[in-house]
């Protein structure tokens, strides 16, 4: 087999295949997917020298481990976490060579809750729609990562770039802070609730995964009942089910949907809700 | 017409007729060249989403303008989706109809409908065609697997799991057809606005 590839040693909790997503399919029942702090899929990317849409492996709270068939450059990004090469320490957040048959751990974070881990040629599994990323929620894509399963790299880049400026990771908040413009459903809610929304204390719950990040906290009062015919669900939006408690809708969220929207978070504040662990903080509020 | 986050619209429309209507205009004027700022277009029951949006402010007074011409867009070739009308729920449905088993296939089969919008899977159409009279509820219990091919009703929509999932709606009946296969271009047999008729198989309910 060509050694252009990667083993998967230890696959961790839920690592996935993800890019920047696959977008124009949302009319089929298709979500956009991709890395869920896309930022920190583009960086890992830029320092081992592919393309920002390269794809790269998303881990969940306790990294992974790969042993690479030829000698390879990584790098890994989002939450911090230690990085060992045959048990040596690696720097994280910078581009490192792993030499052929190494043992490349990607150890758990230490904060946050996701690492990328880009290597130069990017994982190249067959894409589907125009993208690699795994959507859990309607299963395209590859399956998620398993122990003892072979990766494909592509071919990395020869000419050697222009080192990045790693711009320093924000870190994961202490508070997670999400601006976001009301409705379009804010009118199926009591002023009471709409300003509990923007005034009060929520909570990252631990049932929050890629298809949205699910909040603890007061519930919002509706002024009516029953289901919204189904309409189009949009990245970021903070739907409200029948319990009252607001989800924010994440890479893998459902295409269209029967409960209100009662607001929408803005896309550039998104990257940090992926990386809020459960009990974060969580304050909405609402942008100018 | 309402503002969706910083970069869609949600086009509110007076029903699903009026919905499927708009939707097809926008279509027709894509493919003409126009709307090249919007990268998703979302129809749903009453209302479609244009997401990715350039710029809204600006695309929402130009849509105001428009006028719709009434009734559907009929280009396009009828999707024939064979069918055993064999489902577990069909005679609760029939019942429901005041028909028999036989006849409820017979009028299932008899209507053309359209996809008048996808979502809960991939591949997963809602098709509206049965007149009103027909509608029939969601089960009080949903079943935690209906096997891919299974044709089913729920208020006013036929649907076709395109694989295994759980789901609510009444079984009337299967079909071998592939809904979704992502190495076939394209990937979705149904997209909205494809016209749908349903072909009873011989040796169902509908032919003995």
């Amino acid at each position: 087999m060509n050694d252009r590839a990667v083993a998967v040693v230890r696959a961790g909790a839920l690592t996935t295949v993800q890019d920047l997503g696959r977008t124009g399919y949302a009319h089929l029942g298709v979500a956009r997917s991709g890395a869920l702090d896309p930022a920190a899929a583009r960086l890992v990317n830029r320092l081992v020298g592919n393309e920002e849409g390269a794809a790269v492996l998303e881990t969940t709270v306790d990294g992974c481990a790969l042993r690479p068939r030829r000698a390879v450059t990584v790098a890994v990004g989002g939450a911090p976490c230690p990085v060992r090469a045959d048990g040596r320490p690696l720097p994280w957040g910078t581009a490192v060579r792993v030499p052929a048959g190494a043992l490349l751990e990607v150890g758990p974070a230490v904060r946050g809750l996701r690492s990328y881990v880009a290597i130069g040629g990017g994982i190249a599994v067959d894409p589907v729609l125009g993208s690699r990323s795994t959507d859990l929620l309607s299963g395209l894509g590859p399956a998620p990562l398993a122990d003892g399963a072979v990766l494909a790299l592509g071919a990395a880049a020869t000419a050697v770039r222009e080192p990045v400026d790693a711009p320093p990771w924000p870190g994961p908040p202490g508070e997670l802070v999400l601006r976001v413009r009301l409705g379009p459903r804010d009118d199926w809610f009591t002023s009471g609730a709409l300003r509990t929304l923007t005034t009060r204390a929520y909570r990252v719950a631990p049932a929050s995964n890629r298809i949205g990040l699910r909040l603890d906290g007061p519930a919002l009062e509706r002024t009516r009942t029953g289901e919204l015919p189904s309409e189009g669900m949009v990245l970021g939006a903070v739907q409200v089910p029948p319990d009252g408690r607001p989800v924010v809708f994440l890479a893998d969220h459902p295409t269209t949907g029967g409960y209100p929207v009662v607001a929408v978070v803005r896309e550039g504040d998104l990257g940090a809700a992926a990386q809020a662990v459960p009990g974060t903080p969580v304050r909405f509020v609402t942008a100018p | 017409m309402l503002r969706v986050g910083e970069a869609a619209l949600l086009v509110e429309l007076a029903d699903g007729a009026a919905a499927e209507a708009f939707h097809a205009e926008l279509l027709r004027r894509r493919a003409a060249g126009a709307l090249s700022g919007v990268r998703e277009i979302v129809p749903a029951a009453r209302t479609v989403l244009l997401d990715g949006v350039a710029e809204p402010a600006r695309l929402a007074a130009e849509l105001s303008g428009w006028e719709l011409r009434p009734g559907h867009a009929r280009a396009g070739e009828v999707v024939e989706v064979p069918v055993r009308y064999d489902g577990p729920d069909l005679p609760e449905v029939a019942a429901r109809w005041g028909v028999s088993p036989a006849e409820a296939a017979r009028i299932h089969s008899a209507a053309e409908f359209r996809v008048a919008f996808c979502g809960f899977a991939p591949g997963f159409g809602y098709l509206t065609g049965l007149g009103a009279r027909y509608e029939v509820p969601r089960r009080a219990t949903p079943r935690t697997a209906v096997p891919a091919g299974a044709v089913a009703l729920a208020g006013p929509y036929t649907g076709v799991y395109p694989r295994s999932s759980p789901g609510g709606w009444q079984l009337i009946g299967t079909t071998d057809v592939v809904l979704w296969d992502t190495d076939r271009e394209p990937a979705a047999l149904l997209s909205p606005g494809t016209r749908v008729r349903f072909a009873p198989m011989s040796g169902t309910e509908a032919g003995r």
